[in-house]
């Protein structure tokens, strides 16, 4: 189901059905409200994967590698295996099948088989009557490494392929290159009046989602292996454990419980979705295991590190010629995501803003780190931030309004970028107008004094995409309704819940499509016996497909209930209306019965009442190799306003205020979407000024915990401006378009934008630290102008003594 | 989650049962709010095999007026508590400015100011898991032989990270501690050793009873400044807690400053006196004692990269916050913290 208009932007049942654009009668969309799962999450009663336990079960451990590269000797489990409460111990050498989320490059062991390749790394598992008896014994577990040369630098594993990180990869220690070039970009470049060539980096971070990851194996009597886990992945976690535990696929059942927290952390099969299936496949008994904190980061999977080098051309009106990046990707020591991260960060830079000529040539290196792969906003978070901040160094360079270039550049609605990827709705020019005027830009921008400032930036996300990680012609969502003679509808749906709602978003479009209160409309999620597949949530993805293939199964539906109706009424179909829980005749008000009568009717006429529905994508993306990657059916688009106050005494950044403006199709629940904006700014500003996944000299994350990993508190965030633009995408789920992922990326650059605004300096180099702060002021001679500001005592950070900005 | 490794757990209702009790086992701890001693038990920094509740023991809570003005704190009285207090608020304005800025309210919550005192000094090559301490090959504080603050280093220097350690010493209080030979009175200042291995000259089977603080006048001014990198939770990059007495014509008369977050003891910052006494706040020429008084202050005080943090930036820091603070007291706007 991918045609075009497949299910129309607007309500079902309007008075112009079956809906226009202009037809907002909706009973359900577009309404705040709670999340179907609130209370039982507020109230402490939903299970998380650790709430869990069964009769018998065991407790799993794991035992990591000290090394950050070496090579294992000898694993002698004996001593583990002797201590009393020990009932089993895996090793590498049982499950020497490798996997990998991506088919073409399956480099991970559940358990390391020969080496190890940062300090982490998973290397044996004990299951044991408690988590001390585990942990005692994965101490008495000997293993002899022989070291070999550790990669820290991803410059040096550009160049140095010996010794091999994966010894099988063709290209060194190279895990990716991508060069694409779309036009003529040296030739466009030459033509123009300014270019502005500078060099950007990204520093890492990772998730922290609050739930640790948890996984629980059970396997019966009968040969039926159970896992549950955090996972937003279900689908592809049951294709691993296949794979790896070489067991039929339909003798695996995985279930995902609720879950605390993802972000993309937990999009990757992990070590112990093995571990635990293959402990309770050698003990017959439960097991579980749960990591601590300090194991979630080597997890990690977290935003790579990345130099960046951009180049950009404009003429004299603002317009943007060429931009000719260069990218160094540093992907710690596995490949998880790492193919498409590499094609992302180039792919996804193409819009808001229209490029006649393109280049990007990008390199993902191994280097003996954990292993990064996809955080919210996958792949293309480094590239906005690099480029939003060259493009504000040309309006500089033109003396033009930040927002004006912006403008002026638009890439347009309906319209096919220069990589080929086909953009439908676009509503960024509103994204802009909503932040200029909510700010109060016009009068403010260079107006505040100096140490406080403005800085805009745009950005573009995909919702899904139609590359399915491995390559099939199935539908990529699928939905499966169930209707009860009570009056209730259940919806299967493989679709992740992993807290952005989309379990809740399923129920909404069930309850609008059918005329029914969300209450009666209950959703089970995530379990691949009960549930068809959908890919996971990844990509912004569930509820663009999932929200298609539901309505595509509550359509099916309501066809045979209103023909049902019509039939027992002996009227025309068009008079049966459903709405608020019971089904109307439209031209005799007194005609009328509740949901559930008409669902007993329709099951009469039809016999037992079910649907399914599915999604795919249209053919999208340009016709060359990696030409679909990035290639999505709709992209949002979002705009920041960043206010920030900075200290040129301590250096420090205060972000006082941030403007959100977001086009995400149409808002199907606006609190949820406000949510996601919000979540997404507090994380890009946490990433901004706060977080670095720091590995030290030793190879050793700097500080693998909640103490030393600085995540924001509530005092550290701004206040933020949530406003929610609806372009009515002409295929999303009643227009909608994703709203997770895309609000997070121009934080960043509006940030370092703001500072410019404020204090004359351009941060390039993430994180913004204090230090860095100090540094540009001194280095800049509007800075050195700055008198020291002195005796501004108690707790304010804003200078009291505010000088004219001098030469700006 | 990391696993609490076992031990014995004794909650006696007296101190002077308490001290037996640490003296009947060796290697046995004291537990106050246990913020400080339960995450470090779980890295397995310390494993007591007998741990000593103080939770039950009355007298040591609580914050009451004494002759003479003197106000005397019981070990166990939560830094919540502290902080809220009225007369610690009237009297000692910088201790209530620490206290208040210590971790977030959970733990001041937890956390007791006797605790606070006797904080275990920290380090990033330290306060981490067994895992990745062996990973590390441990440090000199732990297990290990080799400093990797100063490479090549024979001395810990690992920091202390106390904020209530300064506002007590410029305020020059007296600690009550109960031995097995009795009480003893002990002046703050003579508390520290400069060992980031164990900093403090209390002997293991000694209790912390109380914290006795010398009167203040109404000429008293008093404030703290913290440096962190979150508003919350962290506990100081640098700590300064500055006092200063005026005279009946609002003149300095004396002053005094001691700092935090710094090396393995609190440290008073020399000649501070001399920069402020005889200026009269809100004047120019106190702003520029104060601003002298920061100088002297960068040119004494070297961070060094044994807490986490950019330890340049840390130094930068450490007059511009000894300045702030110094003007943050002189006119009652403490403390001085970015949120």
């Amino acid at each position: 189901m991918a045609a075009r208009a497949q299910h129309g932007t607007g309500a079902p049942f309007g008075a112009n059905e079956p809906g226009a654009k202009a037809n907002t009668d909706f009973r359900v969309i577009g309404k705040p409200r709670q999340k179907i799962d609130g209370l039982s999450k507020a109230t402490g009663a939903l299970q998380y994967a650790d709430d869990i336990t069964l009769p018998g079960m065991l407790h799993a451990k794991t035992l990591r590698s000290p090394h950050a590269h070496a090579r294992i000797v000898r694993i002698d489990v004996s001593k583990a295996l002797a201590l009393p409460g020990v009932h089993a111990v895996v090793t590498g050498a049982e499950m020497p099948i490798k996997f990998g989320v991506i088919p073409w490059t399956q480099d991970e062991n559940a358990l390391a088989v020969d080496k190890v390749r940062f300090i982490g790394d998973p290397v044996a598992a004990v299951a044991a009557i408690d988590e001390d008896t585990a942990n005692a014994a994965c101490r008495l577990i000997e293993v002899e490494y022989e070291l070999l040369h550790v990669f820290a630098d991803p410059r040096e594993a550009l160049t140095r392929a010996e010794p091999a990180i994966h010894e099988d990869n063709k290209h060194g220690n190279v895990s990716k290159h991508v060069h694409l070039a779309f036009g003529d970009v040296d030739a466009e470049i030459a033509k123009c009046d300014v270019v502005v060539e500078d060099e950007y980096e990204f520093h890492g971070t990772t998730h922290a989602p609050i739930e640790p990851h948890c996984a629980v194996g059970q396997y019966s009597a009968d040969g039926v292996l159970t896992v549950w886990s955090s996972t937003q992945i279900t689908h592809y976690v049951h294709r691993a454990l296949a794979r790896v535990l070489e067991l039929p696929p339909q003798k695996i059942r995985v279930i995902q419980p609720a879950l605390g927290g993802a972000f993309g952390g937990k999009s990757d099969p992990f070590s112990l979705e093995f571990c635990v299936a293959k402990l309770a496949m050698k003990t017959r008994r439960p097991v579980k295991m749960l990591y601590t904190r300090e194991e979630v980061f080597y997890c990690h999977r977290g935003r790579h590190p990345m130099q960046l080098s951009y180049r950009t051309g404009a003429t004299k009106d603002g317009k943007v010629h060429g931009v000719d990046a260069k990218i160094l990707i540093d992907g710690g020591s596995y490949s998880s995501f790492g193919l498409v991260t590499t094609y992302y960060a180039g792919q996804l830079l193409t819009g808001p803003y229209d490029f006649p000529s393109y280049r990007f040539d990008s390199t993902r290196v191994f280097t003996n780190k954990p292993p990064c792969g996809p955080k919210r906003g996958h792949g293309s978070v480094q590239p906005r931030f690099a480029f939003e901040v060259q493009l504000d160094q040309v309006a500089e360079k033109l003396a033009m309004d930040p927002i004006e270039i912006r403008r002026k550049n638009f890439v347009g609605e309906h319209v096919t970028t220069v990589n080929g990827q086909r953009i439908t709705s676009n509503g960024f020019m509103q994204c802009l107008d909503e932040v200029e005027r909510a700010s109060g830009w016009k009068t403010r921008r260079s107006k505040l004094g100096f140490g406080r400032g403005l800085g805009i930036a745009g950005s573009m996300y995909i919702s899904g995409t139609n590359y399915p990680v491995y390559p099939n012609d199935m539908p990529q969502a699928g939905v499966q309704l169930k209707v009860d003679r009570s009056g209730l509808v259940t919806v299967f749906t493989g679709g992740n819940d992993i807290g952005q709602g989309s379990n809740s978003v399923c129920a909404y479009l069930v309850a609008e499509e059918l005329g029914l209160d969300v209450s009666d409309v209950r959703v089970v999620a995530a379990d691949t016996d009960l549930c068809p597949v959908d890919l996971g949530a990844y990509s912004s993805r569930v509820t663009f497909m999932v929200g298609n293939a539901t309505i595509d199964a509550a359509r099916k539906l309501r066809r045979q209930i209103v023909t049902a109706v019509a039939e027992a009424w002996k009227c025309d179909e068009r008079r049966v209306r459903l709405i608020d829980g019971r089904c109307i005749d439209l031209e005799d008000s007194a005609r009328s019965m509740p949901m559930r009568e008409a669902f007993q009717i329709t099951e009469v006429r039809f016999d037992t009442l079910g649907s399914t529905g599915s999604y795919n994508t249209p053919k999208l993306g340009g016709d060359y190799r990696g030409g679909t990657i990035g290639a999505s059916p709709a992209y949002s688009f979002t705009a920041h306003v960043a206010e920030v106050t900075v200290d040129v005494e301590t250096g420090r950044i205060t972000c006082d205020k941030v403007w959100v403006a977001h086009d995400c199709g149409r808002a199907l629940n606006p609190m949820l979407v406000a949510g996601q904006m919000e979540g997404s700014v507090y994380m890009g500003l946490a990433e901004a000024l706060l977080e670095n996944h720091e590995v030290n000299r030793f190879g050793l994350h700097s500080g693998p915990n909640l103490l030393d990993y600085r995540i924001p508190t509530s005092v550290d965030t701004p206040e933020f401006a949530a406003l929610i633009v609806e372009s009515l995408d002409p295929e999303g789920p009643y227009g909608a378009k994703e709203a997770g992922e895309g609000p997070l990326h121009p934080i960043l650059p509006a940030l370092s934008n703001a500072v410019f605004d404020a204090v004359g300096i351009r941060l390039k180099h993430l994180p913004f630290t204090p230090g860095k702060v100090l540094a540009a002021l001194r280095a800049n001679s509007h800075g050195a102008d700055a008198p020291v500001v002195g005796s501004n005592a108690g707790r304010t950070s804003t200078p009291n003594a505010r000088p004219s900005k001098g030469a700006r | 989650m990391l696993r609490l490794p076992k031990f014995e757990l004794a909650s006696p209702t007296t101190v002077t049962e308490a001290v037996a009790l640490l003296a009947s086992t060796p290697g046995s701890m004291v537990i106050a709010g246990g913020t400080d001693l339960l995450p470090n038990v779980k890295h397995e920094l310390f494993t007591p095999p007998l741990v000593v509740s103080l939770a039950d023991i009355a007298e040591l809570r609580g914050i009451r007026e004494r002759d003479g003005g003197w106000t005397s704190i019981g070990a166990m009285t939560s830094l919540a508590d502290v902080a809220a207090n009225e007369i610690v608020r009237a009297r000692y304005p910088a201790l209530s400015q620490a206290t208040g800025l210590v971790a977030g309210p959970q733990l001041r919550t937890m956390g007791t100011l006797g605790g606070n005192v006797l904080l275990d000094t920290r380090c990033q090559w330290y306060n981490q898991t067994y895992f990745w301490r062996a990973a590390l090959g441990f440090c000199l504080k732990k297990d290990g032989a080799l400093c990797h603050v100063v490479e090549g280093g024979s001395k810990c220097v690992a920091a202390a990270s106390n904020d209530s350690a300064p506002p007590l010493m410029t305020l020059r209080a007296n600690l009550v501690i109960e031995g097995p030979n009795g009480r003893r009175t002990l002046p703050i200042d003579d508390l520290w050793l400069a060992d980031g291995t164990y900093n403090k000259k209390l002997e293991p089977n000694e209790v912390l009873v109380e914290i006795q603080v010398p009167p203040t006048t109404a000429n008293h001014r008093g404030a703290y400044g913290k440096l962190r990198e979150r508003g919350s939770i962290d506990f100081p990059l640098f700590g300064v807690a500055v006092r200063i007495e005026l005279d009946a014509h609002g003149t300095v008369d004396t002053a005094d400053a001691v700092v935090t977050a710094m090396q393995a003891r609190p440290l008073r910052l020399k000649r501070f006196q001399e920069h402020l006494q005889g200026r009269t706040p809100n004047t120019a020429e106190f702003e520029e004692g104060a601003r002298l008084a920061a100088d002297s202050a960068h040119t004494q005080c070297h961070p060094m990269p044994n807490i986490p943090g950019d330890e340049a930036w840390r130094r930068e820091m450490v007059p511009v916050y000894v300045r702030r603070t110094i003007l943050a007291a002189a006119s009652c706007a403490g403390p001085v913290h970015h949120v």
